[in-house]
């Protein structure tokens, strides 16, 4: 192996990462916002693929663009998920509204698993650009690839922007700084959790349609994905956006430097060891702040 | 002090609980003698699903931490006692000990990270489940435990018959009285367990860490041990495994499905009670053997598509029934029972 295949690995890596930092940005608005730990994250990411590939092979229409009505769909997922079961066990413990989730996942994996069955399927060959690549000195960049890490980078941004600026991502900044206080000034906080867990899932979506472009989809890689993206969020800081980012980019490029180095069934492991160190050494995650 | 043993074990029981208590052993320890053969296979998934279930429910139940990593604790008893008497020819007698080791000295670690850093909830959860993960892809990749391939266990015809109880091999017969010996054992002992300082100071903990950290209970100790005696009670259930089933997979026995499954039991039958793991693998595994049977007649009589899968439904089926006992029930279903059919003199899971 010489360096220029390291290289090319290592960006190829950076590049997936930005997707994973995509998804894992909806697991952490939901967490920041509603304080509720996502555990059908990967499972909601699939079904973002899953509507993807029927787009694609009903109207052939590029995932790329999927991502548009990927999105919407499951915002109003998501919302309807929100305002009408989680909100009902707000009042239970942290572990029951997790069990919840958890029980949710498994049912849309299992659903999955009855309606598509369990063979991988995908886009990745029949695309016009699916085989194209750029070639950039050493680099040798694939086209799908790329695009898939521009679109990330557009919803990424679209989201960041969302919540600085437009007045419902303030209101609901507002409710995660203080629950309390949003209320007293008149916020509709359950309307509001209701569109954050919506936006959360609509990001979710939208990475999953993105993904589509370089993964092939099985129900299997949802609990697969849950947990890259748990990973990628604590590494990065719960609740921190642009940790969320930096963390999937690190997911990312460490999956791929275990996958060159040593064995590609061995990147899970090296994710789990970095999540591990950073426990260790940083329990709020790199970009984080410390919570007691 | 016999009486007050008695009474320590016992004491809360109303007279018709005693009764329906030990006319339940009594029913148990005589079902060998009427039913065999795929009956017998349900009652030992019961049973291992209780045991399995009591084990997990000490975490959450008693002392409110959160594992959905079990598979761990259970897969490192099971491949260490099966490792042991495949490769070693070591009796699982003394492998279950260097079973319980194993998973304990890994709960200790998983738990010393947690606890320190006070990793508290749900963090913790995904702790477990990123140690179980972790393990299932190393496992993968160890060579003298198999890897991918599995790890099987010597079985003959022979070893099918009689009662080895020294090298587990036998009838199932002798795999149902372990398992239910198994699960009434840990029911006293957890028992036991609550109704001494400890049971006191894990409820202190749980319901209150501030509180109880105040009046000088140390947190660290005694949720480290929860973890230690939960992974010794399931690297046990996990040498039952290995030793009922005969092979391991990584996939399999350190699948996060696996954990799932130890959930299951408690949480139907409710959360910090005793009976209720028990009474929940009572309700759930004749349950998904009647649905796994519906299913398979109604693609017999091509109501449903050949292809569907059986896990695929009955994961649907525990999924669903995991959903509605969370949104109708958080309490099980255990105490409910209880309070109307007036077992016991406090209502068990009551806060």
């Amino acid at each position: 192996m010489n360096a220029e295949t390291l290289v090319n690995a290592l960006f190829a890596g950076l590049l997936t990462g930005l997707i994973y930092g995509l998804s894992a940005l909806g697991l952490s608005v939901i967490f920041g916002v509603i304080r509720i730990v996502n555990f059908a994250h990967g499972e909601l990411m699939v079904v973002g693929m899953y509507m993807a590939l029927l787009l694609f092979r009903w109207w052939g229409i590029d995932p790329l663009i999927s991502v548009l009505i990927g999105g919407a769909i499951l915002f109003l997922v998501g919302y309807a998920l929100q305002a009408v079961v989680i909100s009902r066990v707000a009042h239970l413990p942290d572990h029951m509204q997790f069990l919840l989730l958890a029980a949710i996942a498994i049912g849309i994996v299992s659903a999955c698993l009855i309606v598509f069955g369990p063979d991988a399927q995908g886009v990745s060959a029949d695309l016009p650009y699916s085989l194209d690549s750029f070639q950039l000195g050493l680099l040798i960049i694939d086209k799908p690839r790329l695009y898939a890490a521009a679109a990330a980078i557009v919803v990424a941004t679209a989201l960041l922007l969302f919540f600085k600026y437009s007045p419902v991502g303030r209101a609901i900044r507002a409710c995660a700084d203080n629950y309390l206080g949003a209320r007293v000034v008149g916020l509709n906080v359950s309307r509001l959790y209701a569109l954050t867990f919506g936006v959360g899932a609509a990001c979710i979506g939208a990475a999953g349609c993105i993904i589509l472009l370089i993964v092939d989809v099985h129900p299997y890689l949802a609990p697969a994905y849950t947990l890259i993206a748990f990973v990628v969020v604590i590494v990065g800081g719960m609740g921190s956006l642009y940790g969320a980012l930096l963390g999937g980019i690190l997911i990312g490029v460490s999956e791929a430097a275990a996958a060159i180095l040593f064995d590609p069934s061995l990147k899970t492991a090296f994710s789990f060891a970095l999540l591990i160190l950073v426990l260790l050494l940083r329990p709020q995650g790199l970009l984080g702040r410390a919570v007691r | 002090m016999k009486s007050g043993i008695f009474v320590r074990l016992f004491g809360d029981l109303t007279p018709a609980g005693l009764v329906a208590l030990f006319g339940l052993v009594a029913m148990l320890i005589l079902l060998p003698f009427v039913f065999s053969g795929y009956i017998m296979t349900v009652a030992i998934m019961v049973f291992y699903l209780a045991f399995v279930g009591q084990a997990w429910n000490l975490m959450l139940g008693f002392a409110g931490l959160l594992s959905l990593g079990h598979a761990l604790f259970v897969g490192l008893g099971a491949y260490t006692a099966g490792y042991l008497f495949a490769k070693q020819g070591v009796p699982p007698v003394i492998g279950v000990f260097a079973g319980i080791a194993v998973a304990v000295a890994m709960g200790s670690a998983i738990g010393y990270l947690g606890f320190r850093f006070s990793i508290g909830g749900v963090y913790f959860a995904l702790l477990t489940i990123a140690f179980a993960e972790f393990t299932r892809i190393i496992v993968d990749h160890v060579k003298f435990l198999g890897g991918t391939e599995g790890l099987f266990l010597p079985v003959t015809q022979e070893s099918r018959r009689g009662a080895d109880l020294i090298n587990m091999r036998g009838s199932p017969e002798m795999f149902y009285f372990v398992i239910l010996a198994l699960s009434f054992a840990a029911l006293i002992f957890c028992r036991w367990l609550l109704s001494g300082r400890i049971g006191y100071y894990w409820r202190a903990v749980r319901d209150n860490p501030e509180a109880a950290a105040a009046v000088g209970v140390d947190l660290f100790r005694y949720r480290m041990y929860a973890v230690m005696i939960s992974a010794g009670m399931s690297a046990i259930a996990g040498v039952f495994y290995a030793f009922f089933y005969n092979n391991l997979f990584p996939e399999q026995v350190f699948g996060i499905e696996r954990s799932i499954e130890a959930t299951l039991a408690p949480i139907v039958g409710g959360v910090g009670t005793l009976f209720g793991p028990i009474f929940g693998a009572f309700i759930l595994t004749p349950l998904g053997e009647l649905l796994t049977s519906l299913v398979e007649w109604l693609q017999h009589n091509n109501i449903i598509d050949k292809r569907v899968k059986v896990d695929g439904v009955k994961l649907l089926f525990w999924s669903i029934a995991v959903a509605s006992i969370v949104l109708l029930q958080p309490r099980g279903l255990w105490p409910f029972i209880c309070r109307i059919l007036r077992l016991t003199k406090k209502i068990e899971g009551k806060r």
